[in-house]
Order: structure tokens, then C-alpha cells, then sequence
């Protein structure tokens, strides 16, 4: 049997937090093989980030970390700081979640490249130069040495994590951790990138350590998986074991609350009487632009696009990062003007966007944010954001207006006792409820959702689904839920619209657009979606791979 | 054993998020904002220290405003004036090397030095020409107290007006706005102050202070612009939109509390730039003139018998001092009270007590 590339033994990682050591990670053992995958799995604040950034002493000062670490026999945690950061980049490298954020903007990629490779290689410029348009090129970057010369602003998301892993492998690492790898990218990105880190383990040899919470990817990478809960391993196993007979409680919970394509009953919607009723939202050949600025030319993000959603339907959105989904959502409540065609909401026509028709339908909508984070101001208590709404629209004061706050915050489950707390001392699941109470406050006929759930562990999420689900059945409200996500469309909507470059490309009942979608594109969506089950994946990776 | 910990641990939480409830139960953001103030030692320090300085020096030099020609006048508990001069005083109350005037203060007690504590008649001494130095210092630390309020607020008024309304509403109006912001930078404030002083230096501090504050609202201005350029594309400025809020709303309760950090920061800065603004305008002859003072002016005009009769330098520069840090601790203590995530620091003692806790649970836990 070969050696593993990475040892870890009886390893903890404890951060000092207001005077008590909190534990993040408890006597974590593994061993990482070279060509083969670990997956360490869990949800946020399971530890499972802390524990790699740890191995390589990448954390803040605040924390401890106690055990062995064995990266090719050496000890990480005893070793020199010189010694370590020999090891960081040439031996063990890091690709990190957010491609935007860990590339130097000011720097070319090539820069980044090449600095790597001079730093731990010794390398000429000019020899270094080469590598870097090889190493682009073996990660399937168009144009490797025109690439070499962009900035990060010029590539798009998924080209730059690309370039990020390029740099990852420059100096054929023996360890490759993965945290979160794909989270930041849309479906299709995301299978090609896993495609190519699968078809580099194999190259290079490389022993992977992943770090993720989406259980698709999982089941399509993973050989071996750690299931990881508040710090403690409550589960470690081959990939095949974990899916098909889970042994552990949380695990099987973990599993079930992953949304699964074609798992959930028939949802269809009833109207009373044999007419439909007036929809809620009607898009007619909607136009939007946002307008040239300086020597940036006008940009047309949103064509021909006509919807129309009825009283009490949940309409699925659904495209990539660039199709224009957001756009629509916010020109429905009038966040953005259109250049053309109608917009009427609840009976009341916006399209001209002036400032008195939007105050009449301010009472009749409502919106969530895609960031639980943004979307709170930092600096306002939670009962104040609740209760805003009520507030401007003069609907209650006073001792009203703190009774209707506190009856939201029960309809979303939360203590009452968190009004007073600022946003920032909630979890990204609470955060977001405070936004659909938020939305909720008035009662509106029509919730606009912009990726309520795209930040959210899917436990939370699953709870989150469910109460919104909940809300709706009891109030009624017409919802437009947009998201990239298939599967939690695939629970929650009667009907699916999916776009691409800011056109309607299919629209139709759940079924018919999931089951048999007729346009290309959405074929090919649906079937870039990983699905958690080994097998599966694997069968449809090759079917995918065919069309291609 | 590790649920049993894990229990205990649970408890502690649930115990701290108790306390951390209790703390901000049914209050509204101003008051919570107000208690944070109040528990910042340093801050509420500085504010006692600068009320104290302010009351100390007004009462006892008396309330002077209006120009040489109507005065208006109230008398402080302080006997001397600052015009009253008395050479032969200065000359009696000689130092062992032969300067006049010198300071009657003395704070060491009897038992180590044999004269023993007092105050004396003058107790900072007396300037060259014999005039009560106490006095002087009073009234330069009035004057410059006025000077530096005056100052300060007008110009965070200003530019975080102009600074908030140019980010805010952007195109024409941010145009409009930056370029009248220019307009006044481009103009060298030494100048623009001598111009101010030369007219109305002799109005009396208040006039001057105004005008100057006037002119001093520029790079504020630039840096609330900067933060409400990036503050409004946030999505909490499009949900306060969505729930019906105004304009002058989102500007004022959204986006303004979150971009205090910086008013607060280069606030302070404008307070204490102030002070040396109007000690160089003196200086120059062109800020408080003669024979009114500053401290500024006291500093700059005694510097030269520095190594003679050093008493004539410490003193304005140790008000200086002080009420330039005081400024910069309550600046602190005001962003640190506004910053939600800004938690209680917690002290070394308590932070051993809750590690000894700690330790003995988890010594039980094991037992």
C-alpha cells in the first residue's frame, strides 16, 4: 500500500473566544491518499474549514492547534515556520471558495503564476513564463498566453477559479485542499470544473482534500467521506458506504435534507371557478437596459421577457449568474426602470416607474435578498427592520407596531427576545427569516424571493423552504422565486421559467420543464446538476459527457 | 463524557446569551447606542476631563464675545486680567537663577522638599511683561475651545451634507457638488485663513471661527461621499426602498449611521487640525490678535524664551494636549458605541476566571 501524503492524528483546533477556548475541530483522524479524494463534510460552523486552514497553520492567532499533522512524514505542527511555508504552495496547496477574492486584482494572472513558481522552483523568468502558459493551458483556459496578460476583472467566474487552480498545481503538490471549490459557481461551471480536478487527480497524482457542503459534488468526486458536526467526526467512511447505509443519525438527516430532482409529489395549482383570475404579476414584452456609462456602452440585460403570475402560484426563475433573473425580479417591484413593454403589479401599471405608482404598490409586495448579510442594515436593530414597513406605510405605532413585530417573529420562528439584537449577532438562517418577516410585514399579494436560500446550509435551508412553503399555503401570496438551484425549485414551485442572456428560453408546469425539458439549454442545466448518489452521478457524468 | 461537556458548554452559552438579551432588552438604537457610550472608560474620561477644562477655564476667565468696540463682558472667579500688568510683581516673584515671574505652583509636598504644597499668587508664573500667566492660559484655552467646537461642527455639518447628498443621489448632482468641492480645495487654507483673519480677526473669536469652519468641510465631504457610494448599492438600502422609505430617510437613518465611523474619524481630526489652524493664523498675526490670546498664540509667542523660563511653553501646550486627546477619546468611544460588532473588551482578570471555569468543568466532566 503507498504512503499517504497527509497524516492527521488526534488533531485539534481550539479558538480563544472572550476568555473560554472554543473547540472547532475534535480529535479529527484521517489519512489522504495520493489519486484519491477525501470529502470532509458538514455544515457551516461544523469546523471543517477551520481543520484545513489549520493543517497548514493558516489561521488566526487566536487559535490552537494541538496533534500531529504528517505532510510525507513531516510533522506540520512541529516543524519551523520556514519549513512550513517551504510546504505551503509546493506540497500542499489551497484553492479557496471565492475566486473573486483570493486572485490579486491589481496583478495579471500570469504574475501570480509566475510568482509561485519562481518562489518554491527557482525558476527564470522565462522558463517560468512557459510553465504558467502550459499550466493555463492544461487547465482548459481559452488562449493561454493571451490569458497570462489579463487582470481577474477580465475573466468570468468560473475561468477564475480555473487560473486559481492553475496556480494551485504550478508546483505539482503532492496535497490539494479544496474549501468549497464550486459554492461561488453556477451548475454548468461547477461540472466542468469538478470534471477538471477529476481528470487532474488522475494526471498528477495528487492526493485531494475537499471541503464542501453540497452533497452532489460529493457524491461526484469523493472516494472516501468525513462527516463532520460541531467539531466532531461523527462519521468516516468510503463514499459508497455514507450514501447507500448511512449509520449515524446526522448523516441520514444530512442526506435527507439535500432537495433531490423528482422526489416531491405533483404540486399543482387550483383556481376556483373554471376563468383564471387577474395575475398578480404580468410582464409583457419587457425591455430592460442599464444605461451607457462613460465609455461602457448600454447593456441590454433583460428581452422580450413576458410572465404572468397568479394569485397564491409559486413561479420557479431559473437560470445561471449573467441571465438576467435578478434584473426581472427587482424591475417587478419597481427597483429598476424599463426600457419597454408593461409591467402591471396587482392591478396597478409601473412601467412608467414614477414615484407615485410605486408607493401604491409598496403595500401589495415584498422582497427577500439573496444576501442575509447585506440586506439587514448592520447598524438597525431587527425589530426596527421588521417593523419599517408597518412603520412608513402608517399602518401601527407605537405599542401597535411592537405587538405586529412580535407576531412576525413568531410566524418565523424566532424568539420574540430578538428584536433587539443587531443583525450581525443572528446566523445566516435567522437573518434570513427576519428577511421574510421583513417581507411579510404588510401582507403584500406578491413576494419576490431573489435566492433566499443560495447562502444557507441545507438543513436550514430545508427548514427555511419549509416555513416559507407554510407561510404561503396560510397567506396565499403569488411568489417568484428565483433561483440557480434546480432541486429547491423542483420542491417549491407550480411553474418554471428558465432564461439565458436575458431571454425566456422555456416556461411551462414543473413537471414538463424538469421531466422533459424541450429547449437545449435547459436540457443541459438539468443535466449538470450532481446529485447525491454515487452511482447515479456517475451515470450521469457519462451521459453528460456523451452530449459533449 | 464529551455530551456531558458539550451540556455544559450549552449552558454557558445559554447563560451569556441571557446576560447579552438582558443588556439590550426593548431598547430603540439610540439608547443602545448611548449605553455603549457610557460603559467606554476612556471616552467618558476624556468627556469628564474636556467638560471640566471647558468649565474650568470659562468660569474662571469670565464669558468675553463681540468685538474691541462693544464688548460684552462677564466677570470669571480669577482676580487677575489678562491686560492688567504689574512689572514690579513679576520682579519680586524672581526664580533662584534670576528670571522674573515665576510660577508660584508648588506641588511637591512639605516633607520632600521643605517649602510645602500651595498655589501662590500666581500660580503659573508671569509673563515677560508681568502679566498673570494663569490667566492667559484660561483665556487662550476659551478661545481655543470656541474655536475648535465652532470649527469642528461646522464642518462635519457641511461636508457630511454635502458628502451624503453627492453620494447618494450621484449623475449631475455629484457632478455639481464635487466640483464646488474642488473649487474650495484648490484654495491654500493658510491663505483663505489669513484673508478670514485680516477681515475679521478683529470681530472677536466667534466670527473667525465661523469663517473658518466654512472653509473646512472639504475632505469630510470626500470621504462621506466615498462611503455612501458604496453603502447605497447595498440591499438594505433597496429593502428600505421596497418597504416605502424616503429618500431623506434612507440617507439619514439607513445609510448614515453606518458611515459614521468615518465622520467620527476625520471629525476628530478637523477638531484638532483646528487648533493648529488658528495658532499658525495667530502666528501670522492674521487669527486672535492682541491683546486677546490663544493658545496657539501663546505657545508661538513665548517659544523663543523657552530654555529661560520654560513654564511660558508647558502650559498652553499641555491644555493643547489635553483637549486634543480628549477630543480624539470621546471620537473613539463614539465610533466604538455606533459599531455593533464592537464588543465589550474583556479584561485579563476575568478572562483567567473564565478559563479557571472552564478548566474545573472539564476536570469534572472527566472525573
Amino acid at each position: 500500500m503507498t504512503e499517504p501524503v497527509l497524516k492527521v492524528a488526534d488533531y485539534n483546533v481550539d479558538f480563544w473566544v472572550d476568555g473560554v477556548w472554543y473547540p472547532a475541530a475534535i480529535d479529527m483522524n484521517y489519512e489522504v491518499y495520493p489519486g484519491k479524494t477525501l470529502a470532509i463534510v458538514g455544515e457551516s460552523g461544523s469546523g471543517k474549514s477551520s481543520s484545513s486552514m489549520g493543517l497548514m497553520g493558516l489561521l488566526a492567532s487566536n487559535a490552537r492547534v494541538t496533534g500531529t499533522v504528517e505532510v510525507k512524514g513531516v510533522n506540520m505542527l512541529e516543524a519551523s515556520s520556514t519549513t512550513v511555508r517551504r510546504f505551503r504552495g509546493k506540497e500542499v496547496a489551497y484553492i479557496f471558495q471565492e475566486p473573486m477574492t483570493a486572485l490579486n486584482p491589481v496583478y495579471t494572472i500570469g504574475f501570480q503564476i509566475v510568482e509561485t513558481l519562481r518562489l518554491h522552483l527557482g525558476m527564470g523568468p522565462v522558463t517560468a513564463k512557459k510553465r504558467s502558459i502550459e499550466l493555463l493551458e492544461m487547465v482548459d483556459l481559452p488562449d493561454p498566453a493571451k490569458t497570462f496578460d489579463k487582470y481577474p476583472h477580465q475573466l468570468s467566474g468560473g475561468q477564475k477559479q480555473r487560473a486559481m487552480i492553475a496556480i494551485a498545481l504550478a508546483c505539482d503538490p503532492a496535497l490539494l485542499i479544496a474549501d468549497e471549490p464550486t459554492t461561488a459557481l453556477d451548475v454548468t461551471v461547477q461540472a466542468e470544473i469538478l470534471d477538471l480536478m477529476r481528470d487532474l487527480r488522475h494526471k498528477l497524482n495528487s492526493g485531494i482534500l475537499l471541503i464542501t457542503h453540497d452533497m452532489g459534488v460529493v457524491a461526484d468526486m469523493a472516494d472516501e467521506i468525513l462527516v463532520m458536526k460541531d467539531g466532531y467526526t461523527v462519521e468516516h467512511n468510503t463514499a459508497d458506504h455514507i450514501f447507500n447505509r448511512p449509520s449515524h443519525p446526522y448523516t441520514q438527516q444530512l442526506l435527507a435534507a439535500v432537495p433531490k430532482l423528482g422526489s416531491v409529489a405533483v404540486r399543482e395549482l387550483k383556481f376556483e371557478g373554471s376563468v383564471k383570475p387577474e395575475p398578480v404579476l404580468k410582464l409583457q414584452n419587457v425591455d430592460i437596459e442599464y444605461p451607457k456609462r462613460g465609455r461602457i456602452p448600454a447593456f441590454k440585460a433583460v428581452q422580450d421577457f413576458s410572465l404572468e403570475i397568479y394569485p397564491g402560484e409559486i413561479v420557479g426563475l431559473v437560470g445561471e449568474s449573467g441571465s438576467g433573473k435578478t434584473t426581472i425580479g427587482r424591475a417587478s417591484i419597481g427597483l429598476l426602470p424599463i426600457k419597454s413593454g408593461v409591467i402591471s403589479v396587482a392591478g396597478f401599471d409601473i412601467s412608467n416607474g414614477n414615484t407615485k405608482q410605486l408607493s401604491q404598490i409598496r403595500r401589495h409586495t415584498g422582497i427577500v435578498f439573496q444576501d442575509p448579510a447585506s440586506s439587514l442594515n448592520p447598524r438597525l436593530p431587527i425589530g426596527e427592520s421588521i417593523g419599517e414597513p408597518i412603520l412608513l406605510s402608517g399602518l401601527a405605532k407605537g405599542d401597535d407596531l411592537n405587538h405586529k413585530v412580535e407576531e412576525l417573529l413568531d410566524s418565523v420562528e424566532l424568539p420574540r427576545s430578538y428584536r433587539n439584537r443587531y443583525p450581525h449577532e443572528l446566523s445566516g438562517g435567522q437573518r434570513q427569516r427576519v428577511g421574510i418577516a421583513r417581507a411579510l410585514a404588510l401582507t403584500p399579494s406578491l413576494l419576490i424571493a431573489d435566492e433566499p436560500t443560495s447562502a444557507l446550509d441545507v438543513s436550514v435551508q430545508a427548514r427555511f423552504l419549509d416555513l416559507l412553503q407554510g407561510l404561503q399555503e396560510e397567506l396565499k401570496f403569488a411568489c417568484l422565486f428565483i433561483t440557480h438551484d434546480l432541486g429547491v425549485v423542483d420542491i417549491l414551485s407550480h411553474r418554471i421559467a428558465v432564461m439565458q442572456n436575458g431571454r425566456l428560453v422555456e416556461e411551462g408546469l414543473r413537471d414538463q420543464v424538469l421531466k422533459s425539458p424541450k429547449d437545449p439549454y435547459t436540457q443541459r442545466l438539468i443535466a449538470a446538476v450532481p446529485v447525491p448518489d454515487p452511482a447515479e452521478q456517475k451515470k450521469r457524468r457519462e451521459a453528460r459527457q456523451a452530449i459533449k | 463524557m464529551s455530551a456531558e461537556l458539550e451540556n455544559k458548554e450549552n449552558t454557558l452559552d445559554k447563560n451569556e446569551n441571557e446576560i447579552a438579551l438582558r443588556e439590550t432588552e426593548g431598547l430603540s438604537q439610540g439608547q443602545i447606542i448611548f449605553r455603549r457610550f457610557v460603559r467606554h472608560k476612556a471616552a467618558m474620561t476624556s468627556l469628564i476631563v474636556l467638560v471640566f477644562i471647558i468649565l474650568f477655564s470659562y468660569t474662571g476667565s469670565g464669558i468675553h464675545l463681540g468685538d474691541s468696540n462693544n464688548k460684552i463682558t462677564v466677570q470669571g472667579w480669577w482676580p487677575y486680567q489678562i491686560d492688567q500688568i504689574d512689572p514690579e510683581g513679576a520682579v519680586e516673584s524672581m526664580c533662584a537663577n534670576g528670571i522674573p515671574g515665576c510660577p508660584t505652583l508648588d506641588l511637591i509636598p512639605e516633607f520632600i522638599d521643605g517649602t510645602g504644597m500651595q498655589v501662590g499668587a500666581h500660580p503659573l508664573g508671569m509673563d515677560t511683561v508681568g502679566t498673570d500667566y494663569f490667566a492667559l492660559v484660561l483665556r487662550g484655552a476659551e478661545q481655543s475651545i470656541m474655536v475648535m467646537l465652532i470649527v469642528g461642527s461646522l464642518g462635519v455639518a457641511i461636508g457630511t451634507v454635502v458628502g451624503a447628498i453627492a453620494g447618494f443621489f450621484g449623475g449631475i448632482v455629484d457632478a455639481v457638488l464635487m466640483r464646488l468641492t474642488d473649487m474650495f480645495l484648490v484654495m491654500p487654507t493658510l491663505i483663505i485663513g489669513a484673508v478670514i483673519g485680516f477681515r475679521f480677526g478683529n470681530l472677536g473669536v466667534v466670527p473667525l471661527a465661523v469663517m473658518l469652519g466654512l472653509f473646512a468641510w472639504m475632505g469630510l465631504a470626500r470621504f462621506v461621499r466615498t462611503e455612501f457610494l458604496s453603502l447605497r448599492e447595498r440591499e438594505f438600502v433597496d429593502a428600505a426602498r421596497v418597504a416605502g422609505a424616503s429618500n431623506r430617510r434612507i440617507i439619514f437613518k439607513h445609510i448614515l449611521p453606518n458611515a459614521v465611523g468615518v465622520i467620527i474619524v476625520s471629525g476628530t481630526l478637523l477638531m484638532s487640525g483646528a487648533i493648529l489652524t488658528e495658532s499658525a493664523l495667530s502666528f501670522l498675526g492674521f487669527g486672535v490678535r492682541a491683546p486677546d490670546v490663544s493658545l496657539g498664540l501663546l505657545i508661538s509667542r513665548y517659544q523663543d524664551v523657552f530654555t529661560v523660563a520654560p513654564w511660558l511653553f508647558w502650559w498652553p501646550g499641555v491644555f493643547i494636549i489635553a483637549i486634543a486627546l480628549c477630543v480624539n477619546f470621546i471620537g473613539d468611544g463614539l465610533r466604538d458605541a455606533f459599531d455593533p460588532r464592537q464588543k465589550r473588551r474583556i479584561s485579563l482578570k476575568e478572562r483567567m476566571q473564565a478559563r479557571e471555569l472552564k478548566s474545573t468543568a472539564a476536570a469534572k466532566a472527566k472525573a
